[in-house]
């Protein structure tokens, strides 16, 4: 029970953290048409920056100036790159955010090291959020914070305890993630910039005669889909590492959430990205395989099948390709993906 | 450009022409350079056409964005090494000869599996599948070690069976003939692809999807008999691999090499059939050479390619038949004093750029060697000011007088091109 409600709740933390990443990108997305190859790569930036800016003044300001730094960036590079090439078609788009990801990387390493940097977060989140305390004695409790030693050790032999403590770096990203989600929305739907903005997305040329600036709103929403992104780093960086391999890391598994979820759908990323995220980590803690599956039920399928890797691999072995398993399937039984509408 | 394209294709002895030529080429380049890196390298070129060749059949001519060409390539590779094991063997009577053509059935058969589900979708939605499936790949190479050996990879023996006419393939120069005919065929072979009626839809699908359809063709199933054909000459490449490296570890299938793939056949120039063959050469100059030269070489080969994309999509290939066609009206020689400025300036702004780069990184990288990095024969103190400005101060002239340059450039190359206009307009009207 413990296990099942840790794991759910890191499986969604992890979810919300992909959802923050791939929002940016579907916005853009649906938006300009444009896939943003160097999202992942701004993730990245937002987590250096943050550091840098954590090294100096602490990790509070940097989660506010971080994401600020990334958008100007993201802002920049679609102002002087991005819409030069956009006459050139969607490739030429595709190829140079993909070209950018490239020059990040290289540039990132050039100053940070090509290794990972010790980017901690603040004290407040270094402990658990809450403790589940299970006993075999006296059933499940719940502790904020930190549980006591002494409730975690086993006053008699014949009594099982198991502590299972949930992060708290993992509950602000929970928070963080659906403070952004919520105000996303708002944005979107309840503000006059969102409404220029959503009648961008489906009739540019109606808006532009209407006296707006579309290529400015491309801009800050390439901007601020950057900055999302940015803010994501700066949470992702200091709850797992800060290393110039993080934005490899996770950029494939956002393109999967995209397409799984529907190209163009923020609805659609948002379950994807939970889906995924808590299919992962779940994965991640089962250790079965299928020759223990069969010797389970009683079926021995003998030594030459016991050495097989098919038969060997135990599910969280397999957890890394999950999600692309998931996307073939998709596409085989659901081409427009979950909550698409497009069928292109 | 299309000018000298379409001379060239509409004369047959000047195609015939070409073609010996390459063929030349391939023949003598083992004579001029034959240190044994050297014939390494042209190998590797070998490979490399053929592959980067492959992967323009989906981008340039079928307009489809590959990330995960390499899983074709790098899939063969290993057929490719488990065959020639089983050469080795004695379970499997096949001339080595032939392991080429190994890999081109196993990329054939990889790509007829994969190639169902990924073209399903054209665009973007496609670059992303092909991502997926290449991360899937590289994933798995990890996970099952009984064919892809794990960590370590696969090796085999090239010299293995009878030696047929006294060829063992035991030295390189062998092995280069070997590959240099299976560069020639194919480039061949892919050219030829270029003018069945299978290669003429696939650029209609390419341009206007939604008319091809209502001609009633079926634009799924187009791109997916192209993309089981690349599949084939991928995997060709792939067990030219094999055979010339003798091993196949887990990076070949990566992500990596994927995009290599892309990167170097688009700034060879995906729009002419041989712009991918200049992104070949220049692979494998990058891998071997530039990255023994400098720790940043992806930095600036990043670089490269983003400009190359904002300000020259069609390539070098563009670039050369531009000039090519502005000297076939004998105006070259207007432009070559622009050329020379143009040079001479972006130059400078590169060398301080590059100097301040080679100084980040050894800072970065190799403070325990000293203060002092050689660039280009002169000795940077990295921790002296002066030799920071001195990198800036060049930057920054470099960059400005080029741009200063560049405009005078684009007026004169301007006024060149609506001369020539002008002329083709004339010739016409006569």
């Amino acid at each position: 029970m413990e296990f099942f409600t840790i794991s759910m709740l890191n499986g969604l933390s992890y979810g919300l953290l992909l959802f923050m990443l791939s929002s940016g990108l579907t916005l853009i997305f649906s938006m300009m048409g444009v896939l943003n190859f160097a999202h992942a790569s701004f993730y990245m930036v937002g987590a250096y920056v943050a550091y840098t800016v954590a090294r100096l003044v602490g990790f509070w300001p940097g989660l506010v100036i971080a994401p600020l730094v990334v958008a100007v960036l993201g802002a920049l590079f679609e102002r002087y790159c991005l819409r030069r090439v956009h006459r050139f078609g969607n490739v030429a788009e595709l190829l140079v955010t993909f070209g950018l990801s490239y020059v990040i990387i290289e540039l990132v390493q050039l100053i940070w090291g090509r290794t990972a940097v010790e980017f901690l977060p603040p004290p407040v989140l270094r402990g658990p959020a809450f403790t589940l305390v299970n006993s075999s004695l006296d059933g499940l409790h719940f502790v904020f914070g930190a549980a006591p030693d002494a409730m975690c050790a086993a006053t008699e032999a014949a009594v099982r305890v198991v502590c299972s403590p949930f992060p708290a770096t993992r509950g602000f990203m929970m928070l963080v993630a659906l403070a952004m989600l919520v105000a996303l929305w708002l944005l979107l739907t309840r503000t006059r910039v969102g409404l220029v903005i959503q009648s961008a997305l489906s009739h540019p040329e109606m808006v532009e005669s209407l006296g707006h600036n579309v290529p400015r709103v491309f801009m800050l929403v390439f901007g601020a889909g950057a900055g999302l992104a940015g803010l994501a780093g700066v949470i992702g960086g200091s709850t797992f590492v800060t290393e110039p391999a993080m934005a490899f890391t996770v950029g494939s598994v956002i393109f999967v959430v995209v397409v799984v979820g529907g190209m163009g759908s923020l609805t659609g990323a948002f379950v994807a990205s939970l889906l995924i995220g808590v299919v992962q980590t779940f994965a991640v803690a089962l250790d079965y395989s299928l020759l223990g599956a069969l010797r389970r039920i009683g079926f021995d399928p003998g030594a030459a099948a016991a050495g097989n890797t098919l038969m060997k691999v135990t599910i969280s072995q397999v957890a890394p390709i999950l999600p692309y398993l998931f996307l073939v399937l998709i596409l085989i039984f659901r081409p427009k993906g979950l909550l698409g509408t497009r069928e292109d | 450009m299309t000018f000298a394209l379409d001379r060239l294709q509409s004369d047959p002895a000047r195609r015939v022409a070409v073609w010996a030529a390459y063929a030349l080429l391939l023949l003598v380049l083992p004579l001029l350079f034959h240190s044994s890196l050297a014939l390494t390298m042209l190998s590797q070129m070998g490979i490399a056409i053929v592959a980067c060749l492959s992967f323009n059949m989906l981008l340039g001519q079928g307009g489809m964005l590959s990330f995960g060409h390499a899983i074709y390539s790098g899939l063969a590779s290993f057929v490719a090494i488990h065959a020639l094991n089983r050469i080795g063997a004695g379970t499997l009577a096949l001339p080595v000869s032939l392991v080429p053509l190994v890999g081109g059935v196993a990329g054939l058969l990889f790509a007829l599996v994969l190639g169902f589900v990924t073209t399903k979708k054209a665009g973007t939605p496609f670059a992303m599948i092909t991502l997926g499936l290449g991360e899937l790949v590289t994933a798995m190479a990890l996970m099952v070690p009984e064919f892809f050996g794990g960590e370590g990879g696969v090796s085999a023996n090239r010299v293995v069976g009878k030696a047929v006419l006294g060829i063992t393939y035991g030295p390189q120069i062998q092995v280069y003939a070997l590959l240099a005919t299976y560069t020639f065929v194919c480039t061949a072979l892919m050219f030829a692809f270029t003018r069945t009626p299978l290669g003429r839809m696939l650029n209609a699908v390419r341009d206007n999807a939604e008319r091809v359809e209502f001609i009633g063709y079926n634009t799924q199933r187009v791109r997916y008999f192209a993309f089981v054909i690349a599949g084939f000459f991928a995997g060709i490449a792939g067990g030219m691999y094999a055979l010339n490296f003798e091993i196949a570890t887990a990076e070949v299938v990566g992500a990596g090499r994927s995009g290599a793939y892309l990167l170097f056949t688009f700034l060879g120039g995906a729009t002419f059939f041989f712009g991918p063959m200049i992104g070949a050469v220049l692979m494998v100059l990058a891998f071997v050479l530039l990255s023994e030269f400098t720790k940043a070489w992806l930095l600036y080969l990043g670089l490269v390619f983003l400009f190359m994309v904002m300000y020259a999509p069609g390539g070098i290939a563009s670039l050369i038949m531009l000039n090519l066609r502005v000297a076939a009206f004998g105006r070259l020689r207007r432009l070559w004093t622009g050329y020379l400025a143009l040079g001479g300036t972006a130059l400078a702004g590169f060398f301080g750029a590059a100097a301040i780069i080679e100084m980040v990184y050894h800072l970065q990288l190799n403070e325990t060697l000293g203060d002092t990095v050689n660039f280009l024969g002169a000795r940077l103190d990295v921790r002296g000011l002066d030799s920071w400005f001195g990198a800036a101060f060049v930057l920054f002239t470099g960059l400005a007088l080029f741009e200063l340059v560049r405009r005078r450039f684009m007026l004169e190359w301007g006024d060149v091109q609506g001369e020539i206009e002008r002329e083709v307009k004339q010739k016409e009207a006569a």
